[in-house]
């Protein structure tokens, strides 16, 4: 600030204000200057010394970890060095390992293919005030609410084989056998999607519903002018103006699938038909097993198949920012 | 190669917490720390024993050293899974000076890293109250004991007495008579054993009793230390009388409960249930509990018999500083009177004492009867998750068996896929 002042100082003004004033001048400038550097020190400092501490260092430390053999008990001596060996371990004879990759996937795409569009689709409902409006988004939004405990608890009432909800209700349409919802590895994984995607759907259904709300009224006027149908409207000209939203939205979903954990836990600790890196990691790691350095080799993996979706969001922002 | 430390201690735990998504449980961990107090007159103790009669059986033994020896003591009690998932970094941090746990390898394991403390001066007190298997079991490598024990819940095979006189059913005593059995309650529209094993753990039951009946309590528990070859015919025989024993057992267990499956047996579904004797917990006190009985598990071979007895125990062990060395002793002294064990036992339904003058006359039926089976086992087992390393037992043993249970044909894959994981495990 005191630069352009310093530069457009008039010609006409005294060499002697002008040689009284660089002191001044430079005495405030100090001060400003020592004051701006305490803000600025303590404003990026304190940010920067939580991330490194708290991401940055974990993350080194667990990389570091994960080419060691260790139990958790002891000092830093008693870690043992073993190279890649964790690694190979869990690509060669972990069979757990396998499924928990594939799983993870399963989920992500399935989170973006159902929850997602579902959610979509009732805030699209929703913005048109229909009668019982609120109601409708209250019931959609209620399983975002509701505590983990509670979900696993209504889910295992629903499913378990001998006294669930649905295996009644089959049983009273159709003779089929009872369908082993929870323990058969083909179908456990679908019916913990169904749990995991009725949490999704109302946390996505709201996001949309506020960007719904934010979009102009007039451009839904003008593309009713230009003849365009209620769809047409949407998927050319509401959905595009809806593209900071979209961006949240795959970010929570991607964010939602990575540490899908709870619902597993809750059933049945990850395991037969629902393993999940998240699960493997806590399984190797907390509790007594201790398997630090194995357990943070598939935290590593994790963290690895993370970033190709952090490289991906951050690109797309930086990008936008730049344009 | 790289022997810097890869970061301070204390970044341990947030690191895994970077590592994990979902860690929620390890915000049960600083809950643990217990209150630490230097008072000489006060004993801390941690209980894992949670259960409502658990709890008041603690309560009334705890008073009692109260009023004998005017010291005060602080129970701090967790829920046992929580418990036994954090344990590791509990015995690190600032632990109680008193700790309930379990003994056999759990024991010696702590003991062996110096995370708890001798205690063979309290053990000198109590010189030919236990078997000297029971003091094996409570005893490190170095001949040392660190553990007081005080109870034990056995396995049997639990069954309702009056299903079985309605039906003129006989407990089986060997391995022929207890398909027939199995196939003759088929016949009479009954689920012969009950299962369920969504929780991974409940499966290791039946591997360990076939072992123990097919190949003998030394060779378990040898398996279990890691000196056997998984991949050997003794196992695979294991897993294929328990092939020919699946149909018997409760179709789909892997998506039941423990508790479902008990229930099957409370309501008459299922005619018996290897269990342990927390089964006793869901029985209803009355008519229910008196009518429920027991037979040990069969014999499978002559040679080898069916006196082995799975009877998991549990007893106090002193964490590794002490805070108030004569205080911990003292009370551990008292946690292997006979008193306390004839009054904690008689609170806690699924507790049997250890102490051989322990009076018994005061016992149920039942609780006779499986007396009986510990005091005459020609060896004591504590159960697959308590004989072996834990990392082995639940990362590679509940998978393994979880997978049998579900595709119990190709056996020779399994037993190959463990031993490859137990080598990499045990480190050989």
């Amino acid at each position: 600030m005191a630069t352009p002042g310093t530069t457009e100082a008039p010609p006409s003004a005294p060499p002697t204000r002008d040689r009284e004033r660089p002191p001044r001048r430079g005495g405030t400038s100090l001060r400003h200057g020592r004051r701006d550097r305490i803000s600025l020190a303590l404003m990026l400092g304190v940010p920067a010394f939580l991330v490194v501490g708290l991401v940055w260092l974990p993350a080194a430390a667990t990389v570091l970890l994960s080419f060691t053999r260790w139990d958790g008990i002891g000092g830093p001596e008693t870690i043992e060095w073993v190279g890649t060996q964790n690694y190979t371990d869990a690509f060669t004879l972990y069979p757990p390992f396998g499924p928990a990759l594939r799983n993870n996937v399963v989920w992500l795409v399935f989170l973006f293919a159902v929850p997602t569009v579902l959610g979509m689709f009732f805030a699209v409902l929703l913005d048109r005030e229909l009668r019982g409006g609120p109601v409708y988004q209250s019931v959609f939004y209620l399983p975002v609410v509701l505590s983990l405990a509670l979900t696993g608890f209504i889910w295992q009432l629903i499913y378990s084989s001998d006294q669930g909800l649905l295996n009644a209700f089959l049983a009273l349409v159709s003779d089929a056998p009872a369908v082993d919802w929870f323990g058969d590895p083909d179908i456990n994984l679908y019916a913990v999607l169904v749990a995991a995607g009725w949490k999704h759907t109302g946390y996505i259904m709201l996001l949309y519903l506020a960007g719904l709300k934010a979009v102009d009224p007039s451009l839904r006027e003008a593309a009713a002018i230009d003849g365009a149908g209620s769809v047409r409207t949407f998927t050319s000209v509401v959905f595009p103006a809806l593209v900071p939203i979209n961006v949240v939205v795959v970010v929570v979903t991607v964010i939602d699938a990575l540490r899908a954990f709870d619902l597993v836990w809750i059933i049945n600790r990850g395991r037969n038909g629902l393993e999940l890196i998240s699960a493997l990691v806590t399984s190797n790691v907390i509790g007594e097993a201790s398997r630090v350095g194995f357990g943070s080799a598939l935290a590593v993996i994790m963290l690895a198949f993370s970033l190709v979706f952090i490289a991906i969001y951050v690109s797309t922002v930086l990008r936008g920012a730049q344009r | 190669m790289h022997p810097r430390p890869p970061a301070p201690p204390g970044l341990r735990r947030r690191s895994l917490l970077r590592g994990l998504a979902g860690a929620g449980t390890l915000a049960a961990l600083p809950a643990l720390g217990g209150c630490s107090s230097s008072d000489p007159n006060t004993v801390t103790l941690t209980s894992n024993r949670a259960n409502a009669a658990q709890r008041a059986a603690m309560q009334d033994i705890v008073g009692l050293f109260e009023a004998e020896s005017g010291r005060t003591v602080e129970i701090n009690t967790f829920d046992s899974t929580s418990f036994q998932e954090s344990v590791n970094n509990y015995l690190q941090g600032t632990p109680d000076d008193v700790i309930a746990w379990f003994a056999g390898y759990r024991t010696r394991f702590f003991a062996e890293r110096g995370l708890i403390s001798d205690v063979s001066a309290v053990w000198e007190g109590l010189d030919g109250a236990f078997t000297d298997q029971v003091r094996d079991l409570c005893s490190a490598p170095d001949g040392k004991q660190y553990m007081v024990p005080d109870s034990t819940a056995p396995w049997a095979v639990f069954h309702r007495r009056s299903l079985f006189e309605e039906n003129g059913y006989e407990a089986p005593a060997t391995r022929a008579e207890f398909v027939e059995l199995c196939e003759r309650m088929r016949r009479d529209g009954l689920e012969p054993i009950a299962s369920g094993v969504r929780e991974g753990w409940p499966a290791m039951g039946m591997f360990d009793h076939l072992n123990l009946r097919l190949n003998g309590p030394g060779f378990h528990l040898e398996l279990l230390d890691g000196q056997h070859s998984w991949d050997s015919p003794e196992v695979r025989a294991v897993f294929g009388a328990w092939a020919e024993l699946l149909p018997h057992h409760q179709a789909d267990p892997l998506g039941r409960g423990i508790n479902e499956a008990q229930t099957a047996l409370v309501r008459r579904e299922a005619g018996m249930m290897l269990c342990g004797m927390f089964l006793t917990h869901v029985f209803p006190e009355g008519e229910d509990l008196d009518d429920l009985d027991c037979f040990p598990f069969p014999e499978f071979d002559a040679e080898i018999g069916a006196d082995a007895v799975e009877a998991p125990i549990d007893g106090f062990m002193a964490s590794g500083t002490l805070r108030n060395p004569e205080g911990a002793h003292a009370l551990l002294a008292h946690f292997g009177t006979r008193e306390a064990e004839e009054v904690y036992t008689a609170v806690d339904p699924q507790a049997l004492p250890l102490r051989l003058d322990a009076d018994t006359s005061g016992f149920s039926p039942l609780e006779a009867k499986v007396n009986d089976m510990v005091v005459n086992a020609g060896a004591l087992t504590q159960y697959m998750d308590r004989d072996s390393r834990p990392d082995f037992a639940s990362i590679v043993m509940i998978p393994a068996l979880q997978r049998f249970l579900s595709r119990p044909d190709d056996i020779a894959d399994l037993t190959a896929s463990i031993q490859r994981q137990k080598l990499s495990i045990f480190g050989q």
